[in-house]
């Protein structure tokens, strides 16, 4: 009994100090924005926000509510976040392969590069791609097309876009495509635990996902054009591109800032990871006559990720918070269009800042979750 | 509890001004005032370096039209002009580095708007430059008027200030589409709009005239006849001390108002022996103007003495330095300007 009241009592107290610091806290930003005439609410947040963005996913001017606005900001963040953790992870598991490279040229660069790249601040990296690299680019009218389609200029990166008709059957061929993959991994791994013969599975696969989503534009009534840009004059020196897909500069330079960064983290790690497997266990594998592709994939994978998926979570939340510093470079992301242009507009910094903090704060844990997840599903599991 | 003691105080405060309804007792009533005076500097948000307004030279002296209102007030309420304490601010932080009490005016080439007096806790006390909304284009673009515009034309901009509204407004009412780029800090608008980045680049005019200078050849560049809006940029205090609010007010209007009757840094002493009853009274030979502060009678005298009238100080700041050297609508009122404040009497 009095055992369990010594280790209950000072949690109590940690836990009344804790509502005590916040209760005071928020009692005196009350009383302070009671003094200066500031009014506390969320109401704002359906007024219209009479500002326009540059660049948006969603269907959004001015004549939006704030709202709506946060909600562009929102998904500007995810977006700048999906592409960077996916090209920091390519990048990152190539670059930490090569760094472990035979070859010494292949090695000693890969090492240059982390080194490089993990040194230097990120807002200074930020803004070498945007002003230095963007400097460099062409005026729309100077451009030479890459391909003969890609235009890449100092007002962005224009790509053709693409104008589909029926794109929903190519869709539900694609769905059919990956549930046939299943039922055929599920067979084949049947078959080899019955009577030991192997299919090859890899290539049914590949096959299936090619030759069903084709099948469909043969005789499924989907089709594919490109609308390629076109350049328009708008004045004696001024051009634009019309039709096509217009990508900003900040966004390019935004992601390529963050994933050369993030990527350097995450070949130390995938290097660790491969490095943590001992010897014996590769020798072990090869003994029992796996191919060298086998010993990669059923015995140094699945025990190099437990060592590498828990660090590499840690930079895919690094880099999705470091996307942030987006407002230096006029990437229109959360904190530029909502905890910058909105809170300017409506003066509302407390709800404003929480929303915001709130925010980058659900979307870390949900990554979090998600990694952890997949952490769990790859973990040791005891017989 | 926290009613009780809410009572309490007042009921206190009330019973402290009925005992002692002094001047002293008003000067105490400004904790504004009061902390200043103690600190020993006026704490002034300033720009991050627009010149001409304020602007900080390689050995951190603040130069400009907005600093010499903090300076005004240094003079007088501290007797020295160079007891200021400067904070650069961008357009995002400024608000509410005054309404958190980290700085006490914010001199920064703010507009006076409506949501911004009345909304967010903050006081405007006046006009010091009456500016409005403009667009730099390169030369050889072809653009001279804003009716020139095409669809698709790219702006630079900074963000958080009213030029992104205005410009929405405009670029609406001409029913043109626009790519709106906006930084956070004025030295990467100009360097975007200078690698080519956007076709034009809005802000208020006096910014543009300012901004030119940093361009990697200011020449190549114009800023179009129209102006698309109403800018008066004038300095701003906390709500809810009205004495600081009048301090700041008349310490800015005493400048305007020596440049009317002709009182200047270098005559204002002699001014004392003058024989206009108003001219005495701006450099304190007449009347205790002073006193309704809680200021000594010699506060509007220091101001002319260490700062000069407002005419000194455009032409120190504006127009030797070659930024906009026509004072246009800020020109006094009996000159053709709209520059015109209520006597300091």
């Amino acid at each position: 009994m009095n055992f369990k009241l010594n280790k209950i009592i000072p949690q109590l107290a940690t836990l009344l100090a804790v509502i005590l610091v916040f209760g005071f806290l928020t009692y005196n930003a009350q009383v302070n924005m009671d003094n200066r005439g500031i009014e506390f609410g969320f109401g704002f947040l359906t007024q219209e926000s009479s500002f326009d963005v540059q660049f948006s996913l969603i269907d959004y001017d001015g004549s939006h509510s704030y709202a709506r606005a946060y909600l562009v900001g929102l998904l500007n963040t995810l977006l700048v976040a999906f592409i960077g953790i996916i090209l920091s992870t390519i990048l990152g598991v190539i670059v930490g392969i090569a760094r472990l490279s035979p070859n010494y040229l292949i090695e000693r660069t890969a090492a240059w590069y982390v080194e490089f790249f993990r040194n230097i601040p990120l807002l200074l990296q930020i803004f070498f791609w945007y002003f230095a690299a963007l400097r460099a680019l062409p005026l729309p009218q100077d451009t030479e097309p890459m391909f003969g389609v890609f235009f890449l200029t100092i007002k962005g990166l224009f790509v053709p876009r693409f104008v589909w008709e029926n794109l929903d059957i190519f869709f539900y061929s694609i769905i059919a495509a990956i549930i046939s993959i299943v039922i055929i991994r599920n067979y084949a791994r049947k078959l080899q635990e019955n009577e030991g013969k192997q299919l090859p599975v890899f290539s049914i696969s590949v096959g299936l996902f090619i030759i069903l989503p084709l099948l469909t534009f043969l005789i499924g009534g989907v089709s594919l054009n490109f609308s390629v840009p076109e350049l328009e004059q708008m004045s004696n020196t001024s051009f634009k591109y019309k039709g096509g897909l217009g990508i900003p500069p900040e966004l390019i330079a935004l992601t390529l800032a963050l994933g050369l960064y993030t990527a350097t983290f995450i070949a130390e790690c995938v290097r660790a990871g491969i490095q943590g497997i001992s010897k014996g266990q590769k020798e072990a594998a090869a003994s029992i006559g796996l191919t060298p592709r086998q010993i990669l994939k059923l015995v140094v994978m699945p025990q190099a990720l437990r060592i590498i998926i828990p660090p590499t979570t840690n930079q895919y939340l690094n880099l999705t918070k470091n996307s942030s510093l987006a407002a230096a470079i006029a990437y229109p992301d959360l904190v530029l269009i909502f905890a910058g242009t909105a809170l300017m507009q409506t003066g509302r910094a407390i709800e404003i800042v929480s929303i915001t903090m709130l925010t980058y704060l659900s979307i870390s844990l949900s990554i979090s979750v998600l990694m952890n997840w997949y952490n769990k599903k790859i973990a040791i599991k005891e017989k | 509890m926290f009613k009780l003691i809410k009572q309490l105080t007042s009921f206190v405060a009330m019973v402290a001004v009925l005992f002692a309804f002094s001047t002293e007792a008003m000067a105490k009533k400004s904790k504004t005032l009061k902390n200043t005076q103690k600190k020993g500097f006026v704490r002034c948000g300033v720009s991050q370096g627009l010149p001409g307004f304020s602007n900080a030279d390689a050995a951190g002296n603040w130069t400009g039209v907005d600093v010499d209102v903090c300076r005004a007030v240094a003079a007088a309420v501290l007797g020295d002009a160079n007891k200021v304490k400067f904070t650069p601010l961008s357009a995002k932080e400024r608000f509410t580095a005054l309404t958190s009490g980290e700085i006490d005016i914010l001199s920064r080439n703010t507009t006076w708007t409506l949501s911004r007096d009345a909304d967010i806790g903050l006081t405007f006390v006046g006009v010091n430059f009456y500016d409005g909304q403009g667009f730099m284009v390169r030369k050889n673009s072809g653009y001279s008027s804003v009716n020139d515009f095409k669809d698709g034309i790219s702006a630079c901009t900074n963000l958080g200030t009213t030029t992104e509204l205005n410009m929405r407004d405009f670029f609406n009412s001409k029913g043109i589409s626009y790519e709106p780029v906006t930084f956070e800090k004025a030295d990467e608008v100009v360097a975007a709009y200078d690698a080519g980045r956007c076709d034009t680049y809005t802000t208020d005019k006096s910014g543009l005239a300012a901004q030119r200078i940093k361009l990697s050849s200011p020449d190549d560049h114009i800023v179009l006849p129209e102006t698309i809006s109403k800018e008066p940029l004038g300095p701003v205090v906390r709500q809810g001390d009205s004495v600081w609010e009048d301090i700041v007010r008349w310490s800015l209007n005493v400048m305007i108002e020596a440049e009317e009757y002709g009182v200047n840094s270098a005559n204002a002493d002699s001014m004392k022996t003058s024989d206009n009853p108003a001219v005495k009274r701006l450099v304190g030979a007449e009347g205790e103007l002073g006193a309704a502060f809680g200021l000594d009678n010699e506060w509007s005298l220091r101001i002319i003495k260490q700062v000069g009238n407002y005419g000194e100080s455009y032409k120190r700041n504006i127009a030797d330095t070659g930024i906009l050297p026509d004072r246009g609508p800020n020109e006094l009122w009996t000159k053709g300007g709209i520059l015109y404040v209520p006597p300091a009497r």
